[in-house]
């Protein structure tokens, strides 16, 4: 059932994210051109996701455990560590200049554009080489 | 190039993508972070445990998009930059930061949001800003 859940889950995310026009990369830029051509669209796109998860969510954590899991996998860190900082601020670099996040750009794949498979081939070595690079930091520096 | 405002559509594509959140959590306990997924599943250490459902949620956003052509008749509207080089750039930043910065739109913007993390409203901050300055830099000082 797991995968059943995993698979809808996907499946919504990536309608809900072609519907809402967040697959289209000149859209996003547009919400970052404040300046230029701006299009407001993608606050109201944050607004509709987390108007529905923090309602989902606060009633789906009471509960004891999830229905298909023994637990809940949260995140645990609350610190707002150098990692997060310069992370989020590489990260909004490179979202600014193609207009792509992870979301949209898997959700892109399939449709095949040339520029969206070379985004997300270089957006996978990326995180590969981030896995790498916090590997070594951990080995380099005991907790 | 200008794109046309859609408050409603993006309004109910956004419950969609909160309606995917609560789902994952409510069946397998998880947080629907797409960098995080993703990332998950390349090595080294993979996620083991959480391979299968990982790869699922991945299935699942490829065939949206197919689906969605398939049912309306027309793809979803795209305008990608034809510069490779920088859409390389932007691809490596943009896996390499939201891995090392725990997050993306989805795992920060909209789940860590939802739960009222200081990491992740932090975290959104920061990418929104330098996202605007990008964006402010690409089309206004250097592409003119």
């Amino acid at each position: 059932m797991r995968s059943f859940y995993a698979l809808l889950s996907g499946l919504i995310f990536g309608i809900g994210l072609v519907i809402s026009g967040m697959a289209n990369p000149a859209k996003v830029q547009n919400f970052l051109d404040i300046f230029g051509t701006w299009d407001p669209s993608l606050a109201f796109v944050m607004a509709g996701a987390i108007a529905v998860t923090a309602l989902g969510y606060a009633r789906v954590l009471k509960r004891p455990h999830p229905l298909a899991h023994t637990m809940f996998h949260m995140p645990t860190k609350t610190d707002l560590d150098p990692r997060l900082l310069s992370g989020s601020a590489i990260f909004g670099i490179g979202w600014g200049l193609s207009g792509f996040c992870p979301g949209p750009a898997i959700t892109s794949l399939s449709l095949l554009a040339p520029g969206t498979v070379v985004f997300v081939v270089a957006m996978i070595i990326g995180m590969w080489a981030a896995k790498l690079f916090g590997q070594t930091r951990a080995t380099q520096l005991p907790a | 190039m200008p794109t046309e405002f859609t408050p409603l559509a993006s309004l109910l594509g956004g419950a969609l993508i909160g309606l995917s959140a609560v789902i994952l959590l409510a069946t397998n306990g998880r947080v629907a972070g797409i960098s995080g997924i993703v990332s998950r599943l390349l090595p080294p250490d993979a996620d083991r445990s959480g391979l299968t459902q990982g790869l699922w949620f991945v299935v699942g956003l490829l065939i949206a998009a197919p689906l969605y052509k398939l049912t309306t008749g027309t793809p979803p509207e795209q305008v990608i930059s034809g510069n490779y080089p920088l859409l390389i750039i932007a691809g490596l930043l943009v896996g390499f930061g939201s891995v090392l910065g725990n997050g993306c739109t989805s795992g920060h913007g909209v789940c860590g949001i939802s739960r009222g993390s200081v990491r992740s409203i932090t975290a959104t901050v920061t990418f929104m800003l330098t996202a605007g300055i990008s964006v402010y830099i690409l089309r206004h000082v250097v592409g003119g």
